[in-house]
Formats: structure tokens, sequence, C-alpha cells
């Protein structure tokens, strides 16, 4: 792939420009708003993505996941639906698990978001995507960074004492077991179902057989 | 998304002046409102952002009860620990609805106002009174299996999809507001969701601009809470049909409250006299017109009830 505007086109770039010339002169309506009229006065918002201080000036219609993604360049969070059905843009805001999805980034200002991006590293990797590795817990991978998320936004609500539907007692401390983790993971779907190693993983980091 | 222009509100009555100018909406947990624009099924032009009004809190209230903020979380709702103990019913409603991550964005009032899920009403190819006044409504003679039974107009079939209002309307709340000139006043729950009738655009008793500033729960009525949810899988799905109880309370009769069949939260305090599934189910549902489609729903709500009254005669 040759450098074009001064920078190399990635397999994406290639697959939305084909996709544009072969449809020459007819771009979606949304495209259109968003590139020729933009009415919209932007709003400026400031947040922390993974402990940095980030400043945006953003069209209000901007999700908090296409700013993470498209914005910030933090292209973990994935874009599964984009309607709250499949979990998949999980993110962490002020350590509470959300669809970043479904809220506008200009919502945020002054808040701590956390993506997978910020959780581990390649080297360093959060114990809960060791496990997920141990148990294979995914097959494409592409539900893997909600999952994780999800998963580990999800043990501190049990540790908070959060309840779930398959509590028996709503008034007892919740426990850890197959059941509540199965419940409490529904909002993320995976299309591999890989389910049975996500339940292990997260057994593994609980410290529970939920087999 | 259609363009549209954003403000933080910096108190209710200001939110409410500023959500009364036409076109204007309030966003909060943004969970509903936001999937809707999506779709342009919902095309406001201004949005005002009420989640930094500090109505975020449980309080005790004068009369015994809790007052509940229009910003609280469903999750923060669900776990508290005053209404784990003494309105268990809305608690199981609020942890059956969503997810994990939805309940923790969704809010008290939003889940109030979320809009139906009527399969129609989501596809603006389709006609449908309650997104285009005056189009037609393609659910009549259509897909219907998830649709009204009671209630229902020649406009319009929608089912409210809340389970946190079903329990709302067994526990009796009162919905709080302000409106544009900064006056308050106080629905009854029974009061706040509308039937479709010829209109089946307005779903409540708001008035434009209208801000719910809380709800309130009347002091706790005792007995045994049980929230019972039928649905297509176990999880992370809307109620085909769902029942709110409270079984011997302290005083009176038993409540009764029915999800997924109606435009509102349906309960039938005559009904509640009745001495088994049966009756009580046959008074509930007096006068239905279900579809033939939907016409399932009718013995699943005996049948529901039975199971629900069998377990609270178990507790
Ligand atoms: C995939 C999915 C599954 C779901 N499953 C369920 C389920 O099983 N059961 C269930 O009950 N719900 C379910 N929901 C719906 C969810 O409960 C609602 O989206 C949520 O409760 C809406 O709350 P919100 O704060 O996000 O509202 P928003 O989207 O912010 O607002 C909704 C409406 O309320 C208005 N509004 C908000 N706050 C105020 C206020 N203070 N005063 C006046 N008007 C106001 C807004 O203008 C808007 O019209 C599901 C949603 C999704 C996406
Ligand atoms: S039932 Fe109501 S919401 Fe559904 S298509 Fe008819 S008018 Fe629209």
């Amino acid at each position: 792939m040759n450098d074009t505007h001064g920078f190399t086109l990635t397999r994406r770039g290639a697959l939305v420009g084909g996709a544009a010339a072969a449809s020459a002169g007819a771009l979606p309506a949304e495209a259109q708003t968003l590139t020729k009229e933009s009415p919209t006065p932007t709003v400026p918002v400031a947040f922390t993505v993974n402990g940095k201080r980030r400043e945006l000036d953003l069209d209000p219609r901007v999700t908090l996941l296409d700013a993470l993604r498209e914005h910030l360049h933090l292209i973990g969070s994935k874009k599964g639906c984009d309607h709250g059905q499949c979990g998949a843009c999980t993110v962490m805001v002020d350590g509470k698990r959300i669809n970043s999805c479904l809220t506008l980034a200009v919502m945020h200002d002054g808040d701590a978001i956390t993506t997978i991006e910020g959780l581990g590293t390649p080297d360093k990797l959060h114990p809960m995507q060791a496990a997920f590795v141990r148990h294979d817990g995914y097959q494409c991978g592409y539900c893997t960074p909600g999952q994780i998320m999800a998963s580990v936004a999800m043990l501190q609500e049990i540790k908070d004492g959060v309840p779930s539907y398959v509590s028996a007692d709503l008034t007892a401390k919740p426990r850890v077991d197959g059941q509540e983790v199965r419940e409490r993971m529904s909002g993320n779907i995976c299309r591999c179902a890989a389910y049975s190693n996500i339940v292990a993983a997260i057994g593994d980091v609980a410290g529970e057989d939920l087999a | 998304m259609k363009a549209f222009t954003y403000e933080r509100a910096t108190s209710p009555a200001a939110a409410a002046a500023a959500a009364a100018k036409p076109g204007a909406k309030f966003i909060a947990g943004g969970t509903n409102l936001l999937d809707l624009m999506k779709l342009q099924v919902e095309t406001p032009t201004h949005l005002v952002d009420v989640n930094r009004l500090g109505l975020d809190t449980i309080e005790a209230s004068g009369d015994g009860g809790l007052r509940i903020g229009a910003l609280v979380r469903n999750t923060a709702l669900a776990a508290d620990p005053r209404v784990r103990r003494d309105y268990g019913v809305l608690s199981r409603a609020l942890l059956s609805g969503a997810s994990g991550q939805l309940r923790n964005k969704a809010t008290t009032a939003g889940n109030l106002l979320q809009r139906t899920r009527c399969p129609y009403f989501y596809d603006t190819n389709q006609p449908c009174n309650k997104r285009k006044p005056g189009s037609g409504c393609a659910a009549i003679g259509g897909y219907s299996r998830a649709l009204a039974v009671i209630g229902t107009s020649a406009d319009c079939i929608a089912t409210h999809p809340s389970d946190m209002a079903v329990a709302m309307r067994a526990l009796d709340a009162t919905v709080e507001t302000v409106d544009a000139s900064g006056k308050s006043r106080a629905i009854p729950i029974a009061d706040f969701h509308r039937l479709p009738g010829n209109t089946p655009w307005i779903e409540t008793a708001l008035q434009p601009g209208e801000m719910i500033t809380s709800v309130t729960l009347p002091r706790p009525v005792g007995g045994t809470h049980i929230y019972r949810k039928v649905r297509d899988r176990a999880s992370y799905a809307f109620a085909t049909i769902s029942v709110a109880a409270v079984l011997r309370p302290d005083q009176g009769t038993p409540r009764f409250a029915f999800g997924g069949l109606a435009h509102k939260p349906w309960r039938v305090e005559a009904a509640e006299t009745q001495r088994d599934a049966k009756g009580i189910a046959a008074a509930a549902l007096a006068g239905a017109t279900p579809t033939a489609q939907n016409a399932y729903k009718i013995p699943l709500v005996e049948r529901t009830l039975a199971s629900v009254l069998a377990e609270g005669a178990a507790a």
C-alpha cells in the first residue's frame, strides 16, 4: 500500500476508500452531515483516560466509544452493535463498567475512564487478561476487551455487595458462584460462544472453581 | 444521529426551562435516548444534561418512606440496603432488567420514561402512530407476539417495557417533578403512565419541559416481595410478562402489578381480593383484547401467578 497523503493507509482505510470509490457521490446521509454541514458548535471536554489527562473539542454527537477509538486512537474498546446490546464497548468510568457506545463523550467531563489499554500491557498483563489467555477465553477475540473489562468490574461489584437477580437472599453478601457469574456477565455476548472458558477464567481470578 | 446542541444544566428549574423549548430533551443515562437517536426515531435538536444536579441520593422521606433522586442509577437503587430490606420487589425488578453495564448508567427517571420496544416503533420505514402521529400502526395485523393484550386502542398496541415501573406500581410510588416556572408537583404512579387511546405519542402525565426530580416510596408495607419475569432467555431480555407481588403485607390485601401486558404497568386493585391465581388473573385481565400471536399471555399470567403464590407460601 503506498503512502498517499503523508500517512500509510491501514487495511481499514483501504476498505473505506474502496467502498467510497465504488459508490462515488452516494455518501450515506450520516457522513454528509458530519463533513459538509457540521452545523453543531463543538463542546470542550476534559477527562482522564488510563490516568492521562485528555482534552478534546467534540461535536456533541461523538459517543465516548468514538472519542476513545477515533479521536484518542485507543482501539482496544470495540464497536459491536453500537446499541448497548453486546458489551464489546465496555469500559470503566470511575471504576464502574458501562457501555461506552450509549453515552456521549461530552457527558464525561472530569471523569476517570479506564479502557483495556489501561488495565495491563502485553508485558505486564492484568491477572484477568492472563487468566483469559490461560483458559482460552475467546476464539476470534473481538468481544474479549469488553469481556475482560466487564469481568474485572463485575468481581468488584460482588465485593461491594451489589446483589443480582439470582441472589437467593437479597440482604446477604453475594457470593461468587457459577450462576452469579453467568447472570452478571449476560451483558457481554460472545459470537464464538467461548462462554465456559470465560467463566473458568473469571473463577481462576476469583479463586473459585466455577466449572 | 441528527445534529443537536448540548448544555449542562445548572439547576432543576433551569433544566426544565431549557427543555420546555421545542425540540429540546433531557438526557440522563442516555441508554434509551441515544439508542433511539442513532436510529433517528428520536431527533432532538437540543440536549439538556441533568447528570450534575446532585439528584443522585436516596434519603428517608418525612413519612417513613424513601425519596429516590431522579438521577440515582439503577444499580445503586437495587443495592441500597433499605431497598433490599424493605422494598425487595423493587430491588429484584431492577436487577432483572438490562445488564450490569446498563444498570450502572440507567437512572430512575430515565427508566420510568424509557420508550416501547415495539419493533415497528424502531423501524422508521414502517407506519407507527407513536413515532409518527397519523401514519398508522404496523403492529396491528403484524408481528405482535411481544405486544399488549389489555388497555390497547385501535391506534396502538405497544407495551411499556420497564421492570422497575411495575414494582413501583405495586408499591404505590409517587413521581415528583418541577416545571419551567419552578413549580413542583407530585403524581401518583397509577396516573403517571397513560393508555395509548388515540394519542399514543403522549405516554405520561408530564408537560413539555417538566422534569422528574425524585420518586418517593411510602413507608414499608412488610410482607413477602417477589418479582417474577418470564422471558425468551434467562437473562438480558425484556419481559414477555412479569409479576410484581407483595404477599401478606402488614395491612390489607396482597398486591399484584404486571409488566408486558399494557402501555403502562398494569394493576387492578379489585383483583387483589380474589383467593387464587385463577381468580386474580381473570379479574386483572377482564376485557383483554389479545391478538392471535399474543393470546398466550393470558394463560401465562395465571400460571405465573400460581407459581408466585406457591413461592410465597413456601417463603
Ligand atoms: C440492550 C438493552 C436491554 C434492556 N433491557 C431492559 C430490561 O430488561 N428491562 C428494563 O426495564 N429496561 C431495559 N432496558 C432499558 C433501560 O432500562 C433504559 O434504557 C434506562 O432505564 C433508561 O434510563 P436512562 O437514564 O439511560 O434514560 P435516558 O436515555 O437518558 O432518557 C430516557 C428518556 O427520559 C427522559 N428523561 C431522563 N431523565 C429525565 C428527568 N429527570 N425528567 C424528565 N425526563 C427525563 C429523556 O429525555 C428521555 O426521553 C434495556 C436497554 C437496552 C439498551
Ligand atoms: S403498536 Fe404503537 S408503537 Fe407499535 S407500531 Fe403500532 S403505534 Fe407504533
